[in-house]
This record gives structure tokens, sequence and C-alpha cells, in this order.
């Protein structure tokens, strides 16, 4: 048995800004609360979630890139032992082009049945996503989105 | 994705009973979600393509069978645009309280 949680969002933009947005340390800064995200984004390259303060959150790797369409991550938490236990993680990210709108899908699944670590590892996706899509239509983000909640 | 959709899927005690189940447990089939149910497979296949239009919920395909998934996406997004800024407004309150009180002590 695993553990899945699904996230849809529609975006009105074009593909290659939603792959910036999701690929650009300074870019993802500005609505995930104030982390950011460091790869080469190449399969196999090794892949990092820092605080602001530079701490490491989580860490992984790129197992498949294909931009502007598909990346997949393995993602696992490295701050709290009980989560870090439970190992890694897959997230997967879709962007489909819907009209004039992007829809972007992200898929997290732990192999785990009831795993924690998806639960606190992407208890904060509505929030992610909900700043990133007032970021790219508004040029604004969310102003709730600044601090990763307690998890 | 308009946020009327959203409203109209929610306005539903039979929908809002299945996004119960699938708060629940995520990632049910269609016969799993009709378990208990005192409506037909007609009805929950009819509420759950209400649901997925409105993108609350999700359905994926995961081998021979197709799983729904609770998306909280576009609910965060009505919550944001109605509750966000009393949150921020609490945050304010709170750094106006923590220069009061430091300035106290000075």
């Amino acid at each position: 048995m695993s553990t899945t949680f699904v996230y849809v969002t529609y975006i009105r933009t074009t593909p290659q800004k939603l792959w910036d947005a999701l690929t650009k340390p300074e870019f993802i800064k500005q609505y995930w609360f104030n982390m950011t995200q460091q790869s080469e984004w190449k399969t196999g390259a090794s892949w990092k979630m820092l605080f602001s303060d530079g701490r490491v959150a989580d860490v992984g790797e790129v197992l498949e890139i294909d931009p502007p369409r598909r990346l997949v991550l393995k993602w696992a938490n490295e701050f709290r032992p009980e989560l870090k236990d439970e190992g890694p993680t897959r997230c997967v990210y879709d962007l489909e082009q819907d009209g004039d709108v992007m829809r972007l899908t992200i898929t997290h699944t732990s192999e785990r049945d009831g795993a924690k670590v998806i639960e606190a590892v992407s208890g904060g996706w509505p929030r992610v996503l909900s700043s990133l899509k007032s970021l790219l239509e508004t040029g604004k983000p969310m102003p709730s989105s600044h601090n990763r909640p307690a998890t | 994705m308009s946020m009327d959709a959203v409203f109209r899927a929610l306005a539903d005690a039979s929908r809002r009973q299945l996004l119960d189940r699938l708060h629940n447990k995520n990632g049910q089939t269609l016969g799993e979600l009709c378990e208990g149910l005192a409506m037909s497979r007609q009805a929950v296949t009819k509420h759950l393509a209400i649901l997925e239009n409105a993108n609350v919920v999700v359905s994926k395909r995961q081998g021979r069978e197709k799983l729904h998934f609770i998306n909280p996406v576009p609910i965060h997004d009505i919550a944001e645009r109605w509750i966000g800024k009393f949150e921020r407004g609490r945050l304010v309150a709170l750094a106006d309280l923590k220069r009061k009180l430091e300035r106290e002590e000075k």
C-alpha cells in the first residue's frame, strides 16, 4: 500500500514561465515561504530544499526531467527525525496546456501506507500553489506565504 | 476554473459527504466510494463529475483502476480570498504587542 496526495491548479500563464517558476531559485523564493531549492535540474542531479537561513529542509534527486512538461523528484525530509525515518517520497509535476491556461498537477507519493511524511512535506502545498498562481497571474505572491507552516 | 463551480459543487450534502469520505481516505475507486452509501452508483457518478468539473476532486488512472482524490487547492483559494487578510491582521497585532511589551522592559 502507499499514500498519495494529488493537487491541481489552473494558472493563466505560459509553459515556459511556469517551468521557470518551478525551477529558478530566485523565483521559488517568492512564493515558497521564503524557502528555496537548489539543483542542476538534470536527471540524476541532487536536489535540496533550503530554509531562508541556509539550513537544509529536504533532500533528494531529479529522477526525470522533461522541460517544460514533467519533473519527477525523489524527495526526503531532512530536519525531522521521525519523518526522515519514513524514507523518500516521489513528487511528480505535470504541466499541461489547457486552452489559454496551464494545468499544473502535483502527485506526491510515499510507498508507506498512512505516511506522515507526505502530510508534513506536502502540508503546505495548497498555500504554495495559491501563492504561485497569484504571483504568475498578478505579479504578487500571497501575503501569508512568507513563512513555512510549523511542520 | 470558476469559483462559482466550486460553490455549486459544495452546495449539496451528498457531494460534501463524498468529499468527507475522500478526506478520510484519499484515492478511492467508484466502487469503494459507493460502499455503505444510500445513493445509487449513477448518482455517485453524477456527483463525482460535478466535483471533478469544479476541480475539488481529481481522478487518476492507476493500473486498471480509476482513483479519486480530494484536491484542496480551490477551497484554499477561497479561504485566502476572504480569510487571508484576517490572518495578516493577527500577525500585525502580535508584532505591535511584542514591540509594546519590549519597550516597557527598557
